[in-house]
Order: structure tokens, then C-alpha cells, then sequence
């Protein structure tokens, strides 16, 4: 939606949120609204301007604007919002039952009257047609981790874990202060700083094999800034190589699993992708575990460090 | 949308409410302010018809009809407990589910619209504090193009035509679906409904659709089977049932640690003069099991079960002889 097809419902929504709220700071509406105090005061002296068929001074929507603050007196029979659409009340219904569905959700119960009160109102607009199910699979290692990493959010409280960092295959033992708790794409983070590594960072909760709180608050720096989750968790970096493969069919799934940069469909179904990678040693555990389905173009350094370390192995079954 | 047609709607719309009676267009033409300045007849239909697409995509429950079995034209009105949203108050819990619900979206269709129920809901008095930190943050992206157009579908009830890429055997053929709902699974988006070619329900995996989402026939054709739960049907079509079995294998020592932290060490052993470690490790089934131990080619060697040892083996072959 653009800026002027949003402008409507709003204008639709002003005058019912003002009557609920009199007396507001236009700051404060404004920025429920989501637009500057510049466009909420253009769409009121708008709203000024319209009313009742006569038009006279007593048709009109009279609003008063006390210093920065601002009241109705008369509303033209506008005092209550639009109901939800059909698209509204889905996208609201359906995320807040995908709550539910989260591991360690703190108040269920409150989701649920949410979703009992929000369907009452809503009245006839159903929610139908999407459906979410988040299915994360928890281990009883990660059970604990994730209780462990729960209880320190809501104390803010700092923790010690034991992390494994899969791109590296190491294990280490880091400080950190948790920020939030993020599921995405059916695997769970925690959002932290780091204090080993000095920056923000997701840790997979599965990749926690040890975690304990400490006795001392968690302080994320002021500068620490919450991932941007919208592009996706892994944007992979410019600076980092980039390998040409071909994937046989039974190796497609690497290009839906791993983001990859381009992929052009060869013949007998086979894919030749272009993928990024921050480690050399991650992408030969991945190469040597697809074994002949998978072909290595490019680069020449990665296929020949490939050959060498599947010939070593090879010497151990022997 | 300029300051005029603003205004007209939002005059329209107060209009409509207000009124009992049917009005006719030549009525609203000269009472709403704006439609008197058409030019002529033509103009001021074609901007009528505009405003009420508008209002209708809005979800403003327009009606029409006459007022008396004479009238010899259709007016227009809106009923008050059509458009207005009931009474609801939310305790501070329930705001703060509601807000970590809005953020849930990471995408433009359905973010758009969980704002918009946001919008009105704060207009309905509910105080929602979007600032609240939350224990648990989930997460869900749409980023195939093909969304946007299944939802739409979905939501018209419009039957759906595509080209569809199974991976393996590796197949691209045209499918016919009347599109039931969209469904995300595990972080995969499927569309789920009545396969026409096949004559049977099925999904498909959004990200697997090559091409555009074209639209067939007319809307509101599509009706969904009361009985059918998108979910479990995406849920049991994906998942493998999981067989684990225990294995055997050498580590050498202080390497693979990504399969050392999952297993038990039951012994020591040298191969080739490099010491190591004995464990056994619980895998689910065994073809990603051996890709797995395969990529960590001479620092992991199965012991047992033979079959296992013997796909390690042809992997780190076939690798070895690709050249």
C-alpha cells in the first residue's frame, strides 16, 4: 500500500481514536498512527472540513486543539472504527494463534482471550485461508537451554554458555548479554551481545550445550541494535567467496536449503548454482558429504583442497 | 490521493451513515460535496464508481437498494452495524499478545493488514505499547513471489494455474489448483487445495513454482471443504517419520567437534598413528547420517553398522574420483 491509498482508513480511524482518547498529545497520536505530527495535523484540519449533508457550522467534525493537545466535540456520527476486513482480522487471528505454537510462550492464557475477544468483535470477518504452524523441534538439551535462556530475559540477567559454532566446527565458551529469544523458520535464537566476539549475535538455542545465568545484570552497549529479520537471518557478505556447483537432483535441496546467489537449470534436471560462503572448511563438510552429486566449478583452489581431503579419508577405509 | 478526493470520501462515507433511506447517485451528486464540480454526466459516473470500488476495497459494507418498489433507480447506504466495529477492551496482557502478534509478520501483504486491524483497534480505545520486549519473538517471511498472488486467490476463491518444479525425479508441468489456503510449515510456505489434474487434494511448495501464478476463471468459484485442516495436512505430507539407530564411530582427537558434542566416548583407539576416540552417536535415518560423518572425511571413520561405513566410503569415492 502506498502512502495516499493508507490515508483513507486512517482518516476513517482519527476521529473514533481522539473520542477514546481525549485530550492526547498530538505527538502521542501521531506516533500510534505511525506518521509525523506534520501529516496527523494536515489530516485533522482535513477531517475539519467535512461533516454531515447541511455542511453548516454545526455538521462539521469540531475538533479542539488546547496547546499540543487534542479533543472531539463533535464527531458527524463517526464515534466508532471501521471493523476489521476479511485480510485484517486473518493476519491478526492467525499470528496470534502462532503464538500458541511458540516453545516457552510467556502467557498463553492472555493470547488466548486476545483471540476470543478480537474474534467477538470482529463479528462475521472469519480468518480463513492462512494457516502457520512454526514446528520447532526441541531436543531435551535444548529444553534446558532455552528454559535457562528464558528465565535470564525475563530477569535480564547475563549467561555462560557453551556454543558450538557450526561455520568453524568449534566449541566455545562465551559471555554474553541476552537480548531477545527469535524463532525463525522453524529454529530457535537467542539474540545477544556478545562479549567475546564484542557484537550482536544469534546463537541457534540447538547449538547450546551448556548455558548457566549469572549474578549479574545483562547489559547490551546502547548501540546494540536488534537483527533486521525482514531480509532474512544470513545475508551473506560480498567480501565472501563464492563457489560455482553443479547439484545432481538428488542434491537440489541444497539450493532451497542454503541461500544461494543465482541458479540456472541445466539438462537431466541438474542445477548449477552460485553460492557464498564465509568458511572454507564449512563448505568442504558440506561438498564431501554430497559425495558425486555435486560438481565444483569454480573455484579451482576449493575443488583441489576437496580432492586432497576426500583422498585422506579415503585412506582411512582402507 | 489529493486533498479533494479525501475529503469527498470521507463526506461520502458520513453521508451514507447517516442516512436510513436508499440515495439514489444524482441525490449524492448534489448533496456530498466535490461531485457537483463534474463537468458533466460522464465524469461525475466515472469518479462515483471509483469512490465506490474504493470504499468496498476498504471493506465498507456498501448497500444498495430502492426505497420503494417504484423508484426506478438503485440507491445506496451504509448500515451503521454493518461498518462499525463491536465494543472490545483488552487487559494489558492481551495488548502486549497483541502487539507481539503484529510484529509476527515479516512481509508486505500481511504486515499491511495486521497494521490495519492494529489501526482500528487503537481507534477502538485498545492501548497497544509496541516498545514491550517480548520473551519470545517468532518470526514469519513471505518472500516467493508467488505469495501475494495464492493469497489473493485464496482470498477470492479463484481457481489457480502454475508450472511447478518437483525436485526429484526433476519434472516442470503446468498444475491446475483450486487453492484451499497458503500454509507455512517449519518456515516453508505451501499452497494447499484441489488439484484438478489429479482430482485430489495436495500441496505445493510455494518456493518450487517457476513462473506466474495465473488466475482461472471467475472468483468465489473455490469452496473449501469444512472438514480440512491446512496444517495437519502440510504437516503430515512433509515429515519423515524418524528411525534412529546407534553408530559406531573413531574420531581423531580434538577434531569433528560437531559430532563429538553429540556422542558418548566409549573407548580409545590409533588409526593410521593418529589417536582417537571411540563413541557412539544416535543419527536418524541413514543417508544424512552419512553425509553428515562423510564431510568430515579423515577426522571421522564409521566403525559400524556396515551399511553406514560402506555409504561414508562411496561418498568420499565419488568425490575423490570426480576428476
Amino acid at each position: 500500500m502506498n502512502a495516499s491509498q493508507e490515508r483513507l482508513p486512517r482518516l476513517l480511524a482519527l476521529v473514533p481514536y481522539l473520542i477514546a482518547r481525549p485530550g492526547i498529545a498530538l505527538d502521542d497520536a501521531a506516533a500510534d498512527f505511525g506518521v509525523t505530527a506534520r501529516q496527523l495535523r494536515k489530516d485533522l484540519e482535513l477531517l475539519w472540513m467535512c461533516g454531515l449533508p447541511g455542511y453548516g457550522p454545526g455538521d462539521l467534525i469540531d475538533l479542539s486543539f488546547e496547546g499540543d493537545t487534542i479533543s472531539v466535540n463533535f464527531d458527524a456520527g463517526m464515534s466508532r472504527p471501521l471493523r476489521l476486513t476479511g485480510s485484517e482480522a486473518t493476519a491478526l487471528l492467525v499470528a496470534l494463534r502462532t503464538l500458541l505454537d511458540a516453545p516457552g510462550v510467556a502467557d498463553a492464557d492472555a493470547v488466548r482471550r486476545a483471540v476470543a475477544k478480537i474474534e467477538a468483535a470482529a463479528g462475521q470477518a472469519q480468518p480463513a485461508g492462512v494457516a502457520v504452524g512454526l514446528g520447532v523441534r526441541e531436543g531435551a538439551t535444548t529444553i534446558k537451554a532455552r528454559e535457562v535462556v528464558q528465565a535470564a530475559l525475563r530477569a535480564r540477567q547475563a549467561v555462560h554458555m557453551t556454543y558450538y559454532t557450526a561455520s568453524k566446527d568449534e566449541i566455545t565458551e562465551r559471555t554474553v548479554d541476552p537480548m531477545r529469544m527469535l524463532i525463525v523458520e522453524g529454529r530457535s535464537y537467542l539474540e545477544a551481545w556478545c562479549r567475546r566476539a564484542e557484537g550482536v549475535r544469534l546463537f541457534r538455542l540447538d547449538r547450546i550445550d551448556e548455558v548457566t545465568r549469572l549474578d549479574e545484570p545483562a547489559s547490551p552497549p546502547p548501540y546494540a541494535e536488534q537483527t533486521d529479520t525482514t531480509a532474512g537471518l544470513f545475508r551473506p557478505r560480498p567480501d565472501q567467496a563464492v563457489a560455482r556447483l553443479v547439484l545432481s537432483p538428488d542434491a537440489r535441496w541444497v539450493s532451497e536449503y542454503y541461500p544461494v546467489e543465482e541458479a540456472a537449470e541445466l539438462d537431466d534436471g541438474r542445477l548449477r548454482v552460485w553460492m557464498r560462503y564465509a568458511d572454507t572448511s564449512w563448505m568442504v563438510r558440506l561438498l564431501l558429504g554430497l559425495g558425486g552429486d555435486v560438481i565444483v566449478e569454480e573455484p579451482v583452489e576449493l575443488a583441489a583442497e576437496l580432492l586432497t581431503r576426500a583422498s585422506a579419508a579415503l585412506a582411512r577405509y582402507r | 490521493m489529493s486533498v479533494v478526493r479525501a475529503e469527498r470520501l470521507v463526506n461520502l462515507v458520513l453521508c451514507l451513515l447517516s442516512t436510513r433511506q436508499f440515495l439514489p447517485a444524482e441525490r449524492i451528486r448534489s448533496i456530498v460535496p466535490g461531485y457537483n464540480d463534474a463537468p458533466n454526466d460522464d465524469a461525475f459516473y466515472r469518479t462515483f464508481e471509483r469512490d465506490k470500488t474504493e470504499l468496498r476495497e476498504l471493506g465498507i459494507p456498501l448497500e444498495t437498494g430502492r426505497n420503494w418498489s417504484f423508484d426506478k433507480v438503485e440507491g445506496y447506504r451504509i448500515a451503521r452495524r454493518d461498518y462499525e466495529l463491536g465494543d472490545i477492551e483488552l487487559e494489558p496482557d492481551e495488548a502486549a499478545a497483541v502487539a507481539l502478534a503484529v510484529r509476527l509478520w515479516d512481509s508486505p501483504e500481511l504486515t499491511g493488514a495486521a497494521h490495519g486491524a492494529l489501526l482500528k483497534l487503537r481507534a477502538a480505545g485498545v492501548e497497544v505499547d509496541q516498545g514491550v520486549p517480548a520473551v519470545v519473538e517468532p518470526k514469519v517471511r513471505t518472500t516467493e513471489p508467488a505469495f501475494a498472488p495464492l493469497l489473493a486467490a485464496v482470498q477470492a476463491g479463484q481457481t489457480v494455474s502454475f508450472d511447478y518444479r518437483r525436485p526429484n525425479p526433476t519434472e516442470l508441468r503446468s498444475r491446475t489448483l483450486e487453492p484451499w489456503g497458503v500454509v507455512s510449515w517449519r518456515g516453508r510456505w505451501y499452497v494447499v487445495g484441489h488439484d484438478r489434474d489429479r482430482s485430489a487434494p495436495r500441496c505445493f511448495r510455494l518456493s518450487r513454482i517457476v513462473g506466474d501464478v495465473r488466475s482461472v476463471g471467475r472468483p468465489g468459484v473455490v469452496r473449501r471443504p469444512a472438514d480440512v485442516d491446512l496444517l495437519k495436512f502440510v504437516a503430515s505430507t512433509s515429515s519423515e517419520p524418524p528411525e534412529t539407530a546407534t553408530v559406531r564411530l573413531w574420531l581423531a582427537n580434538g577434531r569433528a567437534a560437531g559430532l563429538r558434542r553429540r556422542a558418548t566416548v566409549v573407548g580409545e583407539r590409533t588409526i593410521d598413528d593418529v589417536p582417537g576416540a571411540v563413541v557412539e552417536l544416535e543419527v536418524l535415518h541413514t543417508d544424512s547420517a552419512a553425509s553428515w560423518i562423510a564431510g568430515y572425511g579423515e577426522d571421522a571413520v564409521v566403525l559400524e553398522p556396515d551399511v553406514l561405513r560402506k555409504a561414508v566410503h562411496e561418498r568420499l569415492l565419488a568425490v575423490a574420483e570426480a576428476r
